[in-house]
């Protein structure tokens, strides 16, 4: 019995690979193992290879495997293409149509189910899938009939018969691949797992939850890879408490509309990637100037300019920190695992009321599409922060003349004035992009200006204090001979590499930086003092976070860099810092 | 009950003398008190131009966003309080260059606010570069040998995009611009007036007097019919677009906002922002 295992199913874009990886996965995931899936998918809608690749576990994982035990394949391309990455002993399950073929090398056991012909004659061959997952399931060791729940969920709607027709298929791939592996498969039975109850979702369906939890009522956004699972999410959840999404037509409406909205009192949210961002910076600086909350999800994909869009990078890094002219408060937080992107989301809603200013969620596709098992989410925790917002105030009778005081200048204060809604009776002000005095209206007196401006740019100085756990730091030792540092989706892959570094003797550190902006320096400085070496892990061509941390702390890090727009393996992280010891 | 005063703030314009904008200020501010509307019922929102300061100078909730984004922002004011009246504004270079496609999309989408333009058919606030509004053959400093460009039929282009309300004016008729803005604040949809606003600096061509000359009211257009959208287009194009009064409505449509599954009756922002600890639970058990 083995406790985990990684499998992977492929073949072309358009025929099932998902929903054979969904369905495998989400009856796993009943049964409480704990998964992490990373689909690899081509920007084409039908056609070019598409793979899923899941890994299996009766303990927790946040990151893809280096290898694969088990690869299912519905052409041969799957097989080209994947087959270097199965291990030694592993197994290909492929559909029989196509006569499939696997290198002499002795490394692999080819077994071959006839998924398609099964699959039509039970009725349809788009259940080959299925077929697939009944004899996936029978070389871990798992009953066809857990997926019943499953299968129901899936295809209820659609009739009892297909209910049953699918189930069938299911069993029948099961029984077909013990027909012809007889006995000699147990390499890959699943030890039991335990059985409870876990969510098991991507990154960006804990973006949308938080949204909603955090009390967001609307989004605006323009569809783009790989955010539009956030929006989707909202589309289907905001309608409950009375909110909505506006697909715009762009992402300039998408920002400005959430400006506007924020402007007037309810929580909005836009989301997209790269492309958008660049859209997006001339409303940036309109929500810094005049002080109005804007939370912007970035889920990075591969750049520039429409780059990869299908594929993992970390390269917008420097877009988000200085992407708008002038000189602007701005926070951006990284969250690095499917439960932070949660609770990120709804510290992002209270840091733009608190700070009002705008807020930057920043993601990478392969935290905001990997499918990851998540603890159970603490809901007692959430707070609903609104800092110096005053829906109820009482306010003496105002002449037309007399503006309320919203941008209101304190030499010693930290710079946040009263916020008050349209609407407010005897609180009416002014709000513009222009520099403005403190009843909002422009003003150019060189005086007013830089206090304005010094207001403005104080306000985010306490970030890094309230902000909790700006820097992740897993420092188990007094002095380590190296500090490994990531930001975003790395940081399991970075986990596991250390850990198999660490049980060689080496002293290794692990920081992940969470809040991007303003930079944690104080806390990273303690990490900096406590080893010998420091490495930055980053999937970008130009060291963006390894210079941001130069900027801030003077500490030139190596570089461990990758940009041909996948995700870190643990082994290549792990060969990469060996040599640096 | 507020009175047009009290949608004044005594800020002093920094619009020339004799810029058409200082009518449609007055209009604004005679239109929102003859609705009975309170000055902080009002959300203002503008663009950038000399048009667009008109944020600062009503009394009312004001907020100037950036170059060509004023119907975005506006619209998701109205999205976020529906119980206040937004009225956006800005010149003719911020709703029919930087920001045509967001007076398109705000066309078809149809949220219930008024979107008056300020067409000088010049851009004022840079110092006079032609507009899309802009004549061919116009002279600016970008076009000194005259614009090779067509002008764009801004009302017909609102037509075919599907507007609900379209209406025209001349800032120097107070009393028609006045009651069209009204129309527009009352009509449940989006709204649109365009309002030649000379800009006596810049535009030497469309001054008062060649607007007095060149402009036809409709209701002295024999059997018009505002509702008819094949009559309106017609006659827009037989007047070159130069027509004032209501040009169409449809009162039939539903707004936008009136059509979304689910959107509160009352204002979104004013809705409880936490969640019940059964609604989390349900939400988080679908991921299970
Ligand atoms: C993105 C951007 N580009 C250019 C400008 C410069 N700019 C300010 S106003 C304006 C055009 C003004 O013309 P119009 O919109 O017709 O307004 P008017 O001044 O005529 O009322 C331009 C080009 C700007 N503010 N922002
Ligand atoms: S430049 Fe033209 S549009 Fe601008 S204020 Fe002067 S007259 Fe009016
Ligand atoms: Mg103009």
């Amino acid at each position: 019995m083995i406790d985990q295992l990684s499998w992977k199913v492929g073949g072309q874009q358009g025929e099932g690979i998902e929903s054979t990886g969904e369905i495998f996965s989400t009856a796993l995931n009943r049964l409480g193992y704990y998964l992490y899936g990373y689909r690899h998918f081509s920007s084409r809608i039908k056609g070019g290879h598409t793979n899923n690749k899941i890994r299996v576990s009766t303990k927790p994982i946040n990151a893809v495997s280096d290898d694969l035990d088990i690869l299912v394949a519905f052409d041969q391309e799957t097989i080209d293409v994947n087959y270097h990455e199965l291990r030694s002993g592993g197994v290909v399950i492929a559909d029989a149509k196509f006569n499939p073929s696997i290198p002499e090398d002795g490394k692999a056991t080819l077994y071959e189910v006839p998924f398609t012909e099964t699959a039509k004659e039970l009725g349809t061959p788009l259940m080959k899938n299925m077929v697939a997952v009944g004899a996936s399931s029978a070389i871990l060791g798992i009953p066809a009939d857990y997926y019943q729940e499953v299968v129901e969920e899936i295809f209820s709607k659609k009739g009892q018969s297909v209910v049953d027709k699918n189930m069938q298929a299911l069993q029948t791939g099961a029984e077909q691949f013990r027909e012809q592996a007889g006995d000699n498969v147990d390499a890959f039975l699943l030890e039991e797992a335990d059985g409870k109850k876990r969510m098991f979702m991507i990154g960006n369906d804990a973006i949308g939850l938080g949204a909603v939890t955090a009390g967001s009522r609307f989004m605006a956004a323009y569809p783009i890879t790989p955010a539009s699972e956030i929006m989707e999410y909202l589309i289907k959840t905001f309608p409950d408490f009375g909110g909505t999404v506006i697909q715009t037509e762009d992402e300039i409406a998408a920002a400005n509309m959430a400006i506007g909205s924020n402007y007037a009192g309810v929580r909005a949210l836009t989301a997209s990637a790269g492309p958008g961002l660049s859209l997006m910076t001339e409303a940036i600086g309109l929500s810094g100037m005049t002080e109005t909350p804007l939370v912007i999800v970035d889920t990075q994909r591969g750049g520039p300019s429409t780059g990869l869009p299908t594929k993992q990078e970390q390269s917008d890094m420097m877009a988000m920190l200085y992407g708008t002219h002038g000189e602007i408060p701005k926070i951006v937080i990284a969250p690095s695992t499917v439960q932070e992107a949660f609770y990120d989301t709804i510290t992002a809603f209270n840091m733009a009321e608190e700070y009002q200013c705008p807020v930057i969620l920043m993601s990478d596709l392969a935290l905001s599409l990997g499918k990851q098992t998540v603890e159970p989410l603490n809901f007692d925790n959430v707070q609903i922060r609104r800092g110096k917002l005053d829906q109820a105030p009482d306010l003496p009778v105002q002449a037309p003349e007399e503006y309320f005081n919203r941008y209101e200048y304190e030499a010693e204060g930290d710079g946040i004035s009263t916020r008050l809604l349209p609407g407010t009776e005897n609180g009416i002000y002014h709000v513009t992009g222009v520099e403005h005095d403190e009843t909002g209206k422009p003003s150019e007196k060189p005086e007013n200006r830089q206090q304005q401006m010094d207001k403005r740019l104080k306000k985010t100085q306490t970030v890094p204090y309230r902000f909790d756990e700006p820097v992740y730091r897993d420092e188990p030792y007094e002095k380590a001979d190296l500090l490994v540092v990531g930001i975003n989706s790395t940081r399991g892959t970075i986990q596991e590499a250390v850990s198999r570094l660490r049980e060689e003797g080496h002293a290794i550190h692990h920081a992940h930086i969470r809040l991007l902006h303003p930079f944690p320096v104080e806390e990273l400085e303690q990490a900096l003092e406590r080893t010998e070496k420091v490495v930055v892990v980053e999937n970008n061509a130009t060291a963006q976070l390894a210079n941001i941390i130069r900027l801030n702390t003077g500490v030139n890090a190596e570089n461990i860099l990758k940009y041909d727009g996948n995700p870190f393996l643990p082994g290549e992280i792990y060969r990469e810092c060996k040599e640096l010891l | 009950m507020a009175t047009v005063k009290d949608f004044r703030n005594k800020v002093k314009p920094n619009w020339c003398p004799g810029c058409g904008d200082f009518s449609i200020q007055a209009a604004i501010q005679r239109a929102a008190a003859n609705v009975g509307l309170e000055p902080h019922d009002l959300a203002l929102i503008t663009g950038i131009g000399c048009s667009g300061r008109i944020s600062g100078y009503i009394n009312a909730y004001g907020f100037h966003g950036v170059h060509g984004r004023v119907l975005p922002l506006a619209q998701g004011v109205k999205m976020a309080n529906r119980d206040l009246t937004v009225i956006a504004s800005g010149g003719d270079g911020d709703g029919f260059a930087i920001g045509m496609g967001h007076t398109i999309h705000s066309i078809r989408r149809n949220i219930n606010m008024t979107y008056i333009i300020m067409d000088n058919q010049i851009y004022g606030l840079t110092k006079g570069q032609t507009s899309p509004r802009s004549e061919a053959g116009f002279k600016t400093k970008s076009t000194p040998d005259g614009s090779i460009e067509a002008s764009l039929n801004a009302m017909e282009t609102a037509l075919t995009a599907g507007a609900t309300f379209v209406a025209q004016s001349f800032s120097s008729d107070l009393k028609e611009l006045t009651s069209l803005i009204e129309q527009g604040i009352n009509h449940d949809g989006f709204s649109i007036i365009n309002v030649f606003s000379p800009c006596v600096t810049f535009n030497k061509v469309n001054t008062y007097d060649w607007f007095k000359e060149n402009l036809t009211k409709l209701e002295t257009v024999e059997d018009y019919d505002y509702t008819d959208r094949k009559k309106a287009m017609q006659t827009l194009m037989e007047h070159n677009g130069l027509v004032t009064g209501l040009i169409y409505q449809d009162d039939s449509k539903p707004s936008y906002q009136d059509q979304i599954p689910g959107y509160k009756s009352t204002p979104l922002s004013e809705s409880e922002l936490k969640l019940e600890k059964e609604t989390f639970e349900r939400l988080a058990n679908e991921f299970m």
